[in-house]
């Protein structure tokens, strides 16, 4: 039974704003500890607002309801700070850092979460078997971040990072958009590792990836809200029917 | 350190300050007497002390240029500058002999642990003349000359003598006319032909003293098919007056010849460095200009190649960061005069707290030069509203054979990378570093791994509290 599990993620009538117009209109969500989350939705449905607004991004206003991680509101917390508590957000389109390597990169993000710096010999090792568990050549490390990266590279670095930093709450943006059937395991596979110790919440637009990472529940968004919740079975459909039979605007 | 000095230092590592002792101290201000009494304190050669006062008399005759920060330059006060200031009496081939304040500076400095780690030589400049210089044994036998300026011109004479101010003239400018009058230290290098130097040599120039002009001579020469890699470094105190920088740099690669110049410029930001460097490159010869300029009030610096041998090559790799109260006008000239010569010129400034970059560069091919190849990179990152960021490039292309490819961005930190950054555990700052960091790669990839750490840590510093 899950029921007893740690809350990890409380979301309690969110309404979001961006640059003054309303994308969330009253969300409401909690996800715990081992449960892995799906949202679905058409574009512009609000689901990368979702995961932008959860981790901090300034550029969302948050103009009513609350979010809490492990039961604390997250208005206290700055974004560094999310990510030293143990959040963590998959991008859908990772920043290009010019002349910055990855290896340098990793490296010191792993510090900044961990508060300490990675025994060198330890981390070379973590670092490695995390690569090879997602096919990413040695190269990888000395080239600049996402810089030139495919789009199958710049997800799996994210998954790579995912899995350096052993997040609680793992927010997935996306992640299966451009990869081909292979990356799309090898990915499936790095979130599943994470997933057993952690709340995972995947935005996705396709069943595909859920093929792969058996969601406990399945949203679907519509305009801004959740208007439907089910299991796995519920994303099938979603796949079969599309959305218009849950838009009640429509 | 008093605490006066410690309000000035603020961020500044290298704004400490030993007690002023010195053995010989000009009074304040310039005349044609202080130039014959630093020749004459000297024990120069009559021509040397001819050439200083020709140059003296043009210094007083030509005007300030009428362009850069003309605003800045007029504020120059040239009488309340010491010309000369000597603290100790002897050029010293060991530390254990140079006097201890300045020996523990030096020692902060880093200087002689990276002597034995990682240098061929050293020479150390404090104020106006070097209190020590060495050069590694196996160097010295192979005839590599690595001397302080002022020693060369009492051991080789006549090699001074047929070079001095010929790729740069005293009548140049302003400021090489005032350092042709007044120079003191400075590096003098010969590579003999056919040698390689392997380990870089470096100069540290430190002024200490307030109020100071330093205006070091250094002359490079490296014989046919030779290469040699030379660093140099400066710092100051932070004072609430301004001090004086003022180099003079020739460099001379003969045929098939190397010669790599990286300087890592941090001065206090009450220092105006108004350095010219110039460089000929004979046949298949090259010249690589490694150039950093991270501190100051106001730098004025153009390092410039003469491509005279055809299939001649230069390379000109500068960043410039402008934070508060800053002024970094940089840049690079290449002249291509003869076929088939090359040039690379990568540019990477940044304004931040109100500093200003500009990128002043020239590139000349000449009508009878035929083939030639350049290729020319201005990037410029800003990183608040209200600093400032300038381009004034200048193409003299004579001849129709040229293939040039001119390259300019300026560019602001997007606030995606700062939450892609900072979602990752980084804080705003430690973001702002690293993506400062990132965008100097270019040029301190090819500093020697220790400037390069450096480097990277002061950029890192100088982005603390960047975000309001």
């Amino acid at each position: 039974m899950r029921v007893m599990a740690e809350e990890i993620l409380r979301i309690e009538n969110l309404h979001v704003s961006v640059e003054g117009t309303l994308i969330l209109k009253g969300v409401n969500l909690t996800i715990h500890r081992g449960e892995i989350h799906a949202i679905m939705g058409r574009n512009g449905a609000g689901k990368s607002t979702l995961a932008n607004v959860v981790m901090g991004h300034p550029a969302y206003v948050i103009t009513e309801g609350s979010i809490f991680y492990k039961g604390q509101p997250l208005e206290e917390l700055a974004v560094f700070e999310r990510a030293r508590a143990g959040m963590f957000l998959s991008f859908q389109y990772p920043a290009v850092i010019p002349g910055v390597q990855v290896g340098t990169f990793l490296k010191k993000s792993v510090t900044s979460v961990r508060d300490e710096a990675p025994k060198g010999r330890a981390f070379r090792k973590e670092l490695t078997s995390a690569m090879e568990q997602l096919s990413m050549d040695k190269s990888f490390l000395s080239r600049y971040v996402n810089d030139g990266f495919s789009g199958g590279e710049k997800k799996r670095l994210e998954i790579l990072q995912m899995l350096l930093l052993k997040p609680h709450l793992a927010l997935l943006d996306e992640t299966d958009s451009g990869l081909d059937i292979d990356a799309l395991r090898i990915v499936a596979k790095g979130i599943n590792e994470v997933a057993v110790d952690s709340a995972c919440l995947i935005i996705t637009h396709y069943q595909r990836l859920l093929d792969l990472v058996k969601p406990d529940y399945v949203h679907a968004m519509i305009n801004g809200t959740i208007v439907q919740t089910g299991g796995p079975e519920l994303a099938l459909e979603l796949e079969d029917r599309g959305y218009d039979w849950l838009d009640v605007t429509a | 350190m008093t605490d006066e000095a410690q309000d000035v230092i603020g961020d500044y590592r290298y704004g400490f300050h030993d007690p002023e002792n010195s053995t010989i101290r000009f009074d304040q201000g310039l005349s044609e007497q202080v130039v014959r009494d630093i020749s004459e304190l000297k024990n120069e050669p009559e021509w040397m002390t001819d050439i200083r006062v020709k140059a003296y008399r043009h210094f007083v005759e030509r005007v300030m240029p009428e362009w850069g920060n003309c605003d800045l330059l007029n504020k120059i006060d040239f009488e309340s500058i010491t010309y000369f200031l000597r603290s100790s009496n002897k050029t010293e081939t060991s530390w254990d002999d140079v006097p201890d304040d300045i020996k523990n500076t030096f020692n902060r400095l880093g200087i002689p642990e990276a002597e034995q780690k990682w240098l061929g030589g050293v020479t150390a400049q404090y104020e106006s003349e070097a209190v020590y210089h060495s050069i590694r044994e196996d160097l010295e036998e192979q005839g590599v000359i690595f001397l302080d300026m002022d020693t060369g011109m009492k051991q080789f004479p006549e090699i001074i003598k047929k070079y001095f101010g010929t790729v740069i003239p005293y009548s140049d400018n302003k400021f090489s006319a005032l350092n042709t009058a007044v120079w003191s230290g400075g590096s003098f290098l010969y590579i003999p032909k056919g040698i390689s130097v392997e380990m870089p040599v470096q100069a540290y120039f430190r002024i200490n003293a307030k109020n100071m002009g330093q205006f070091e001579r250094t002359l490079i020469i490296a014989d046919e098919g030779s290469s040699v890699h030379y660093v140099e470094g400066c710092t100051a105190p932070s004072y609430s007056t301004d001090s004086l920088h003022s180099a003079v740099v020739e460099l001379i690669a003969m045929e098939g010849a190397k010669i790599r110049y990286s300087t890592v410029q941090n001065w206090s930001s009450n220092v105006y460095n108004l350095v010219t460097k110039r460089a000929v490159a004979h046949k298949n010869a090259t010249i690589e200009w490694v150039d950093g300029n991270i501190g100051s009030k106001l730098t004025m610096k153009y390092p410039s190649v003469l491509l005279k041998g055809e299939g001649a090559h230069a390379e000109v790799i500068s960043v410039a960061y402008a934070g508060e109260g800053q002024h970094q006008d940089t840049g690079a000239k290449v002249h291509h005069l003869a076929s088939n010569t090359t040039s690379n010129i990568i540019s990477k400034s940044i304004s931040k707290k109100g500093g200003r970059s500009s990128y002043r560069g020239l590139l000349q091919v000449t009508p009878k030069s035929t083939g030639c190849r350049s290729k020319i990179v201005c990037d410029a990152l800003i990183l608040d509203d209200y600093s400032r960021s300038d381009t004034y490039p200048t193409m003299e292309i004579g001849n129709s054979t040229a293939d040039l490819e001119h390259e300019a961005s300026v560019s602001k930190v997007s606030s995606d990378q700062l939450f892609y950054l900072m979602s990752r555990g980084f804080t705003e700052d430690a973001a702002m570093g690293l993506i400062v960091n990132g965008f100097f790669e270019p040029f301190t990839r090819e500093l020697p791994m220790e400037y390069a750490l450096e480097l990277n840590k002061l950029l890192e510093l100088e982005m603390e509290g960047s975000i309001g």
